[in-house]
């Protein structure tokens, strides 16, 4: 994505409080209509960047642009941005009904177009004939509708979400994910939303932008992030990693090659390889890119372990394997692996590894 | 084991009737007056003499007992309402605002619970003196102030760390300035607290003695006007009689502000 078409830009942000640096040079460029995460541990960044959307931080350095106007010197409450809270912060003085309608004020509307917009918004929270309910009669998931519902009425440009799963349970919460996702799509606002939950920023992200320590890792889509992550920590954050110590033995032909502690030399995709011969690089293989057997696979890319350990998760397995030339086990995730292929989980028993080379993604290395 | 329970759950006797005790001695020794004002005699002795409502009935009818209720009504009503908007404000700072020595400006704020009454008493009428301010109820106003002012920074400043410094960010993202966003948001979430220091702040300065007594020009307060007629020992039973009336109600507005200012605050707790 361009500039040009971006609806939010952020241009080489800072952000110093004090000697602390939570901003660190941050630029992307968001679109319109996108639903776009903020990904990260706690103290990455991610909350600021947000509060600086909605203008409760200023920016250190560098501009916001929303819509193509810079927000420097727009106060929060004109920016054309509305923002559900972690908390929800629902006044707890009023009903759901004067909630809803808390920032319809200056438009002066008559009483009944006013309360007409309240109940289509209770109809979208799928919360009608809520109105009257006060503050403190409502669990967590109602709240956060609400939230969402006081928001939405005003039609903003873009709408922030910082954390609003967070507090709820996990059930509730993938159901919510859903509702929030097909809300989206329903109204067609620019969503931002920040979450340390990876998987939660994997199931509704159009795009997500991991961060850390106060800078941007990568923005990609879910599957460009899992499927070929630029760094390690970005590789490590999504999902789980397996990595090798490797050199790159071959470049510049048709396939390029790479030696890893473990596997031996491996093909890999040539796109991968952007550093010369002998340069150090990582192999990163995902545990389920792997398949596991007893006997020697008839694939070309095998390598014989040993079992160390096993974890049952149900549906699934994660089995440890020890190879020759690695010193950590190998993670594989595999459907159980004895009741289908017929094989041994017993500790110490031999298994095959075997992966195609496509699964292979060549980081920098440390 | 036993129905008992561990040693924190048991309840131990002891203390109970030690503390059964404290309030007694604590107490009763202020129900004296009630009593004797409806003793039918000019002497508080026992035994008592009779039920009579005599001192009431007097009191009701002495000009000058309801001049100085008025005046301490003027100067309660006055002192509460600067005294806790001022609270109110020092504490939205104290809990809002990145304020450097927080702690120290709370101390400060604090201070005049410790400090002796007479000693503001004396430093403000040298003060006062020496600017040349003529003694009147401003002057025990201003005495009362510094005198309320921890009182209504107590009350309020638990309003204001318990609610949420978000509802404020969301008013402001909903729209509201400032002005807007403290009537529609801040005000009414600490009401009760505003209710409750008033409330407090009032019955601080309506039985107030110290400041009244270094401060008062011509028109005494209620304390001041009992403690002159401590003087004359025929007026005692009414001075008996009008100070169980001031306790009475002192006693009730405390405990009204002492309710209304915990308000909400259980339930918001309960939520988080």
């Amino acid at each position: 994505m361009t500039s040009s078409d971006a609806f939010i830009s952020i241009q080489s942000v800072n952000k110093y409080f004090g000697s602390f640096q939570a901003i660190d040079d941050v630029s992307m460029d968001i679109g319109q209509g996108e639903f776009f995460s903020l990904l990260g541990s706690s103290g990455c960044g991610k909350t600021t960047l947000l509060r600086m959307l909605a203008g409760f931080e200023s920016t250190s350095t560098g501009e916001i642009f929303i819509d193509g106007h810079p927000m420097s010197d727009v106060p929060p409450h004109f920016r054309p941005v509305n923002m559900v809270f972690q908390s929800y912060a629902i006044f707890p003085h009023l009903n759901v009904r004067d909630n809803i309608a808390y920032g319809l004020r200056k438009q002066k509307l008559p009483k009944s177009e006013r309360d007409a917009m309240v109940d289509e918004m209770l109809e979208l929270i799928a919360l009608p004939g809520y109105g009257n309910r006060k503050a403190n009669e409502l669990s967590g998931g109602q709240r956060q509708r609400i939230a969402l519902a006081r928001a939405l009425i005003l039609k903003p440009k873009v709408l922030l979400l910082d954390e609003p799963l967070g507090a709820l349970d996990k059930q509730l919460r993938e159901q919510m994910q859903l509702e929030l996702r097909a809300l989206q799509r329903q109204v067609g606002i620019t969503f931002v939303f920040v979450t340390h939950d990876q998987e939660e920023a994997l199931t509704l992200s159009d795009r997500i932008a991991v961060m850390s320590g106060g800078k941007v890792l990568q923005v990609d889509t879910p599957a460009g992030l899992y499927e070929t992550p630029t760094s390690r920590e970005v590789a490590s954050f999504i999902g789980n990693m397996n990595f090798f110590r490797g050199t790159v033995r071959r470049n510049g032909a048709s396939a390029g090659a790479v030696e890893a502690e473990g596997l031996g030399t491996i093909p890999v995709p040539i796109d991968q390889l952007t550093k010369p011969d002998g340069a150090p690089v990582q192999v990163a293989l995902r545990p389920e890119k792997f398949s596991l057997s007893g006997d020697q696979p008839t694939a070309d890319l095998a390598v014989e372990g040993r079992l160390s350990n096993t974890a049952y998760l149900g549906e699934r397995s994660h089995y440890y394997i020890k190879v020759p030339g690695k010193e950590d086990p190998i993670a594989v995730s595999s459907t159980n692996f004895d009741r289908v292929s017929g094989g041994s989980s017993q500790d110490d028993a031999p298994v095959w590894l075997s992966w195609s080379p496509d699964s292979v993604v060549i980081l920098d290395a440390d | 084991m036993s129905d008992m329970g561990t040693y924190i759950k048991r309840p131990n006797r002891a203390l109970q009737f030690y503390a059964l005790i404290f309030l007694i001695v604590l107490y009763v020794p202020v129900l004296f007056i009630p009593m004797f004002s409806f003793n039918d005699s000019i002497y508080v002795r026992f035994p008592l003499e009779g039920f009579t409502l005599q001192w009431y009935v007097e009191l009701w009818a002495r000009e000058p007992v309801w001049a100085a209720l008025f005046n301490s009504v003027k100067v309660g009503a006055v002192v509460s309402i600067i005294s806790t908007g001022r609270g109110g404000v020092a504490a939205r700072a104290i809990t809002r605002d990145r304020v450097p020595g927080r702690a120290a400006i709370v101390t400060f704020i604090m201070m005049p619970l410790v400090i002796p009454g007479i000693i503001f008493g004396v430093a403000l009428l040298v003060l006062m003196s020496q600017l040349g301010v003529p003694l009147s109820l401003y002057t025990v106003g201003l005495g009362h102030l510094i005198v309320c002012m921890p009182f209504a920074v107590a009350t309020l400043l638990p309003r204001f760390e318990g609610f949420d410094a978000s509802l404020e960010e969301a008013s402001a993202d909903l729209g509201e300035n400032g002005w807007w966003t403290f009537w529609r948001v801040t005000f009414p979430v600490v009401f009760p607290g505003v209710v409750a220091s008033l409330l407090l702040t009032f019955t601080i300065s309506f039985d107030e003695f110290i400041m009244a007594f270094f401060l008062t020009g011509t028109d005494p307060t209620l304390p001041m006007y009992i403690w002159g007629q401590l003087r004359f020992p025929q007026e005692f039973p009414s001075v008996l009689a009008l100070s169980s009336l001031i306790l009475f109600v002192s006693f009730i507005l405390v405990f009204i502000a002492q309710y209304i200012g915990r308000m909400g605050l259980d339930d918001e707790k309960n939520l988080a």
